[in-house]
């Protein structure tokens, strides 16, 4: 077996900046039988290392079937993400993994689906859109729900149009008015308060943003039908060596780096709640 | 010389254990066993049974430990001290990966040190049940840590049964001793005038080729039979362990977690101590140019605030919320999580906490305040 310590080159092929603070970083693995060999499920991550300054654990934001090409979209946040804010295409870092649980799109086949995302919460989404767009045949119904602090907060708004062309519906919202911003002002929930939902038994939500965010809109999608078994969330906690082993990101039984990072909602509602846990 | 059977006792007197040691040293292994340090029987590398500790024992309760004289030459005639074999097996401090910047690239490895294989003089039954439990969590998972793997599967265990208890121990309610069962490849029990031997695997059947053994006498046999009996006797020290999982589970807005917390210090002396507790960080320690970099790997505790940290704050930020992770981890979610308790029952965590906490008079707080909560609203779902 391969020792799960060891880290991988990768090389920054391309920079986007995105919302403020936050761009992608589209990541290669130099090796070229590693970049070949490297598959991820939506929802999974990766532990990228900045040598002296240490790992970050971040989602994988590109399309599973695309390869060689490991897109992260990266918040500014501590130490590691502030580094890699400061690299530029050409330069490398450390990666490993993939890691984790994923997004259930095996799951998706002939329902409504819908994605609702606070933030840079599309980030660890985007790969189930990508597979919305390439598959757009087995799935019924495909809806995302985004919402930002402010409109400048709305992730990769560019792409929107685009992704409505092709059959997968946006809606999105700021949680406060803003200069020039003609659209929904409130909490994400309010737009699933409102999406027509004419078949909530067969919907499948899934749900990744600020943890407050998530359990709200359980709730209200609960309250419209949807079962708690077809509610995915995505947690996070601190995660230090990404393979059970470290005990950081522990929450209740879980461990967030193996068991999670996607749940089940019934798995976690229960101690979702319990404050401090 | 006499050949031993896999499931025979034998033999031998006081000075044999010098024997063990130097075969032990021949086959190339690093003998480490309980040597007396700072006031306290700790685990070091040891050159001969000269240094055992000789006719000391240790007398513990909540929040003290200290040695005495016994009015005998007993070398094992005390229990567990602050030091667990978890120190050899899982290391304080190790590297588990390096990043080496040449000509401008960063390249990574995971440097394998090399270490001699470790023979463990004098692992009690409790000891043995803890090294099951980080088996359990090091090598049984989807991953597997090659640090301790390497160390583990390298190790001899020479187990000693307990001939005596300490007021902290409750091996028997977590059903862990004090008879050391297996997991070892030779047992020991000191007589008074020498030791019987058991042998508990194929390397330990063949490593036992090389010592003078004889068959015991009845005599001998029995007195082995007492001097376990009376370890087992003297521990009166329980843990109710039934529904226990589900008990904590059931107690995670118990108003108990702040009773504790108000008594303790969050000083992870419990969690530094425990034989299972894994808990750690990794850390960067760069030499002066920043052009090495080691990836070491340091034993954390989840008492320390920032154990919990996120960029949107420290998830466990107060006292009663760490000692309840503490607690429940080891108690509840441990048995999600590798399908047994991470308790062995050894009190260390009791003796060497600051405060005298004593997990198993918490336990029986929470228990009992919930049988007064249960039986007052019968029926509610206070979760």
């Amino acid at each position: 077996m391969s020792n799960p310590w060891q880290l991988s080159s990768a090389r920054i092929v391309e920079k986007t900046a995105e919302t403020p603070g936050v761009a992608t970083y589209v990541l290669q693995l130099t090796d070229d039988s590693l970049r070949r060999r490297f598959q991820f499920r939506p929802g999974q991550f990766n532990m990228l290392y900045v040598p002296g300054l240490g790992e970050a654990a971040i989602s994988i934001s590109g399309n599973p079937i695309q390869e060689g090409l490991i897109p992260h979209t990266i918040r500014e946040a501590g130490n590691v993400t502030h580094a890699i804010s400061s690299l530029s295409t050409g330069d490398t870092l450390g990666l490993r993994g993939p890691f984790g649980s994923s997004w259930p799109t095996e799951l998706c086949e002939d329902r409504d689906v819908i994605l609702v995302a606070g933030g840079i919460g599309l980030a660890p989404l985007r790969p189930v859109i990508f597979d919305m767009l390439s598959n757009r045949d087995r799935y019924r119904r495909c809806t995302v729900l985004m919402g930002a602090r402010d409109p400048s907060g709305l992730l990769y708004e560019s792409d929107y149009e685009d992704w409505k062309r092709r059959g997968v519906d946006v809606l999105v919202t700021s949680d406060r008015p803003a200069d020039g911003w003609h659209g929904n002002v409130g909490v994400v929930t309010t737009l699933l308060d409102r999406l027509p939902l004419p078949d909530p038994a067969s919907a499948l939500l899934m749900t990744c943003g600020p943890e407050v965010m998530m359990w709200y809109t359980a709730q209200t999608a609960v309250a419209r039908g949807i079962a708690e078994e077809s509610i995915y969330v995505s947690l996070e906690r601190n995660m230090n060596c990404a393979i059970g082993l470290c005990g950081h990101c522990q929450f209740g039984p879980h461990f967030l780096c193996k068991d999670g990072p996607v749940f089940r909602f019934d798995k976690v509602a229960s101690i979702l709640r319990i404050s401090d846990l | 010389m006499n050949q031993p059977a896999t499931s025979d006792v034998w033999y031998f007197p006081k000075d044999g254990l010098t024997e063990l040691i130097r075969v032990l040293q021949e086959d190339g292994f690093d003998v480490i066993g309980p040597t007396v340090d700072q006031g306290a029987i700790v685990y070091a590398s040891i050159q001969s049974a000269e240094d055992l500790p000789k006719g000391l024992t240790d007398i513990q309760e909540a929040g003290s430990y200290r040695l005495e004289k016994r009015n005998d030459e007993s070398l094992f005639g005390y229990v567990v001290g602050p030091h667990s074999w978890k120190k050899f097996l899982f290391p304080p401090i190790s590297v588990v990966a390096a990043a080496d910047r040449i000509e401008g690239h960063w390249e990574f490895s995971t440097p394998e040190e090399p270490q001699r294989p470790f023979a463990f003089l004098g692992v009690r039954a409790c000891e043995l049940a803890a090294i099951r439990v980080q088996d359990q969590v090091f090598l049984k998972g989807p991953y597997v840590d090659p640090i301790y793997q390497r160390r583990r599967e390298s190790a001899f265990l020479i187990a000693v049964n307990c001939t005596q208890a300490a007021s902290t121990c409750f091996c028997t309610s977590m059903k862990t001793g004090p008879r050391c069962q297996s997991g070892y490849d030779l047992g020991l029990t000191e007589l008074k005038d020498g030791f019987l031997l058991e042998i508990g695997s194929e390397r330990g059947q063949q490593l036992s080729r090389s010592l003078s053994l004889r068959p015991t006498t009845a005599a001998e046999m029995a007195e082995g039979d007492l001097r376990r009996q009376q370890a087992a006797d003297q521990i009166h020290r329980t843990l109710e362990t039934d529904g226990l999982p589900n008990l904590l589970k059931q107690n995670l807005r118990s108003s108990h977690w702040d009773d504790v917390g108000r008594r303790c210090l969050s000083c992870t002396n419990c969690t530094m101590v425990c034989p299972t507790c894994f808990c750690s960080s990794v850390t960067e320690v760069a030499d002066l140019n920043g052009d090495h970099i080691n990836r070491e790997r340091r034993w954390d505790s989840c008492f320390n605030p920032e154990f919990s940290y996120m960029h949107s704050g420290i998830a466990r930020d107060s006292i009663p919320s760490r000692y309840r992770q503490w607690m429940t981890h080891k108690l509840s979610s441990w048995h999600d999580q590798f399908g047994t308790s991470g308790c062995v029952g050894c009190g260390r965590c009791i003796t060497w906490c600051p405060t005298g906490i004593d997990l198993t008079v918490e336990v029986l707080a929470i228990r009992e305040a919930a049988a007064t909560v249960e039986s007052v609203d019968r029926g509610t779902n206070h979760e």
